[in-house]
């Protein structure tokens, strides 16, 4: 595939709002879990909540739009000049020029849930001003990003639960190869609410301490929540050291169960090969996974083959979940982002909370920050239905 | 899309599932005014091809997607694990969404696992992977009002692309009250198309898209027309009329607010 430059991104997360705060967590080993407060959950649980969400108002165009994954996208379009970068790229390219592909499992949610709440006593009518496509909708997402960027080339959300907003670099970069558009607002925002929270609980995939991905003692994940964007575009003719490409992406399914993958992580390894090759890579060319690392024994325990069944069980690698939860529909794209940021200060993220690596998983997890030449990296996202991606960045110099 | 020339695609195979037409040919008939539309209820078939373990997991989704799937496969003569999949749907499985909203407010939270995983926008993509053994890519988009286009456009990327054959998978399924209100949608609808890269014995016509700002084809038929504009998968019946007719012809397909995806047929028999 032709290689694609991230001209600009940002990540909101438990771990901070924008690059130099999620930055500074990283370096800091900083997890941003906590005991869960959230709304009306009684789960003994940690979450990575965004503080402020709630606070965050949107201009009141965009009012039709209220709900907290959309106040959530907001605070994360509002970082690192994100908006900015955008608005400069529409006036190269025309505002028709440029594509918005962003990632949710939750869109909305929240909002029905709490509509459900408030039901009409005699009739059973949810409230009067619960909107169904500003909020509820799967695509409200993409629809609130766009008119909040004043774009109006194609937009679309892609929704595969865990490997969502992975997936939606992959439909980016082919729109922008296809000749369909020039850029892309690729990214991800997933948000707290009782579905996911209840919902993993009851398959009994939630652990009730921060979680600790790639340990002996991993019992689960911790959810958290998360707005990552990023600007793809065709690598301008001189291009700075620093820039981040997209090099590979890779795509498959597991066609085997709902909510857990094969055991031997074939579905995983097959997008894996497939990322290499669109990058025309070698695997010891990849210096560095962020694994899909969720912290559930069978998850972790299927990755952990695959991975080193396809980049061998030097790799050094960890899951940043430890630090941010699991943001689900977010996932792919903070990782992205995290990659981003991993490549530019030349930083492997410790995979923190991990205590003990299990011996049984053959790959170096890194349980320490590490310093040192990065020139290329991966990171896999894997979701409900069996659904794989896996994404390959590079530094340009 | 001025950039691009080739964003084109060969139609291998179609399978429709709406109210009152049962399959393709069914739907063909209708579209190409050899019949009359006799409205009814989706009838949908129990789910094929899955273990019968999963198979009582199901719902609608599920049953109207692998209905309308296998359909267009037997008709391209495609292998289904063969394909890459695109799935899009305005709104999943409203009905189980309905059901886990009302046990999260109800005082007993504990939801039904089974439920929980068959909440996600891909719940079909994962069930079809299942009952087909496809390993290929999956997609799950979501677009409102705009899925089938904003389908058609992602499969016709990576047709483009991957140089892969595709089955685009659109469906829509009405949900429960209180939610109807809300998004009244009136019943199951869905539609599949195999599209391959380059043309074969089984092509039935080259489609290439661009962009227009003019207004949407509506149904020349009233009840058909009001059929499109109610389901959001249904916005693929302009395009499927050409394709029973199998006439040449230019085709506005409705997408997003400003903008609409205008596809050129050319049959290939």
């Amino acid at each position: 595939m032709t290689a694609l430059a991230l001209t600009s991104f940002t990540a909101t997360s438990a771990i901070g709002r924008g690059l130099a705060a999620t930055l500074a967590s990283l370096r800091a080993q900083r997890s941003g879990l906590a005991p869960c407060r959230f709304e009306t959950v009684t789960l003994a649980t940690c979450v990575g909540e965004v503080a402020g969400v709630d606070e965050v108002q949107l201009p009141r165009a965009l009012g039709e739009f209220q709900c907290r994954n959309n106040r959530l996208a907001w605070l994360g379009l509002t970082q690192d000049g994100f908006s900015a970068a955008v608005a400069e790229c529409a006036a190269r390219h025309g505002r028709k020029r440029i594509g918005v592909f962003l990632g949710t499992s939750t869109s909305g949610i929240l909002e029905t849930e709490m509509a459900y709440r408030h039901r009409d006593p005699s009739s059973g009518a949810l409230p009067r001003e619960f909107r169904y496509r500003g909020a509820h909708n799967t695509f409200s997402l993409a629809a609130f990003a766009q008119q909040a960027l004043e774009l109006s080339g194609p937009a679309v959300v892609i929704s595969t639960a865990c490997s969502s907003s992975a997936k939606a670099f992959a439909s980016a970069r082919r729109a922008i190869e296809a000749g369909v558009i020039d850029a892309a607002v690729v990214g991800g925002v997933d948000s707290l609410c009782l579905t996911t929270l209840y919902g993993f609980h009851s398959l009994q995939l939630v652990s009730r301490t921060p979680c600790r991905p790639f340990d002996t003692a991993r019992d689960g994940i911790s959810i958290g929540e998360a707005a990552a964007f990023a600007l793809l575009e065709r690598p301008g003719s001189s291009l700075d050291a620093h820039t981040v490409l997209l090099t590979g992406t890779g795509e498959s399914s597991d066609a085997y169960h709902m909510s857990s993958p094969p055991p031997d992580g074939r579905g995983a390894r097959a997008a894996m090969q497939q990322a290499l090759a669109a990058a025309a890579l070698a695997p010891e060319d990849i210096e560095y996974i962020n694994f899909h690392g969720t912290g559930t024994a069978g998850n972790d325990a299927a990755e952990g083959r695959a991975v080193a069944g396809v980049l061998g069980s030097e790799i050094p690698g960890s899951s940043t979940k430890g630090a941010t939860g699991h943001t689900l529909g977010a996932a792919g794209a903070l990782e992205a982002v995290i990659c981003a940021v991993a490549l530019q200060a030349q930083l492997m993220p410790a995979g923190i909370n991990t205590r003990e690596v299990d011996p049984a998983l053959p790959v170096r997890y890194l349980r320490e920050n590490r310093l040192g030449r990065l020139s290329r990296v991966m990171s896999n996202s894997f979701g409900f239905g069996g659904a794989n991606c896996s994404l390959i960045f590079a530094r340009a110099g | 899309m001025s950039a691009v020339s080739t964003l084109a695609a060969y139609v291998d195979g179609v399978g429709f599932l709406g109210p009152g037409l049962a399959d393709w040919p069914a739907a063909a008939r209708v579209l190409s005014g050899e019949a009359r539309w006799e409205r009814a209820p989706t009838a949908l078939p129990p789910p094929q091809c899955l273990p019968s373990a999963e198979r009582r997991r199901t719902g609608a989704p599920v049953r109207l997607t692998l209905a309308v799937g296998l359909e267009a496969s037997a008709h391209a003569g495609a292998d289904p694990a063969s394909l890459a999949a695109v799935f899009s749907s305005s709104g999943g499985d409203g009905e189980n969404c309905h059901e886990i909203c009302q046990v999260l407010a109800s005082g007993d939270r504990q939801l039904s696992p089974t439920r929980f995983h068959n909440s996600v926008h891909n719940a079909a993509a994962g069930y079809w992977g299942i009952a087909t053994g496809a390993t290929t890519a999956a997609n799950a988009l979501c677009a409102h009002d705009a899925s089938f286009a904003a389908g058609l456009l992602e499969a016709l990327c990576q047709v483009a692309v991957e140089r892969t054959g595709v089955i685009l998978i659109t469906y829509d399924t009405s949900c429960p009250e209180p939610m109807h209100s809300a998004r009244p949608i009136p019943d199951a609808c869905g539609v599949a198309l195999v599209l391959r890269p380059a043309a074969g014995a089984a092509s039935l016509a080259r489609l290439e898209a661009s962009w227009s700002a003019e207004c949407a084809d509506r149904m020349e038929d009233d009840a058909l027309e009001r059929l499109r504009a109610a389901i959001p998968a249904a916005r693929s019946l302009p395009l499927l009329a050409l394709l029973a007719r199998q006439r040449t012809g230019r085709v506005l397909v409705d997408y997003l607010d400003d903008t609409r995806l205008a596809v050129q047929v050319s049959p290939c028999r």
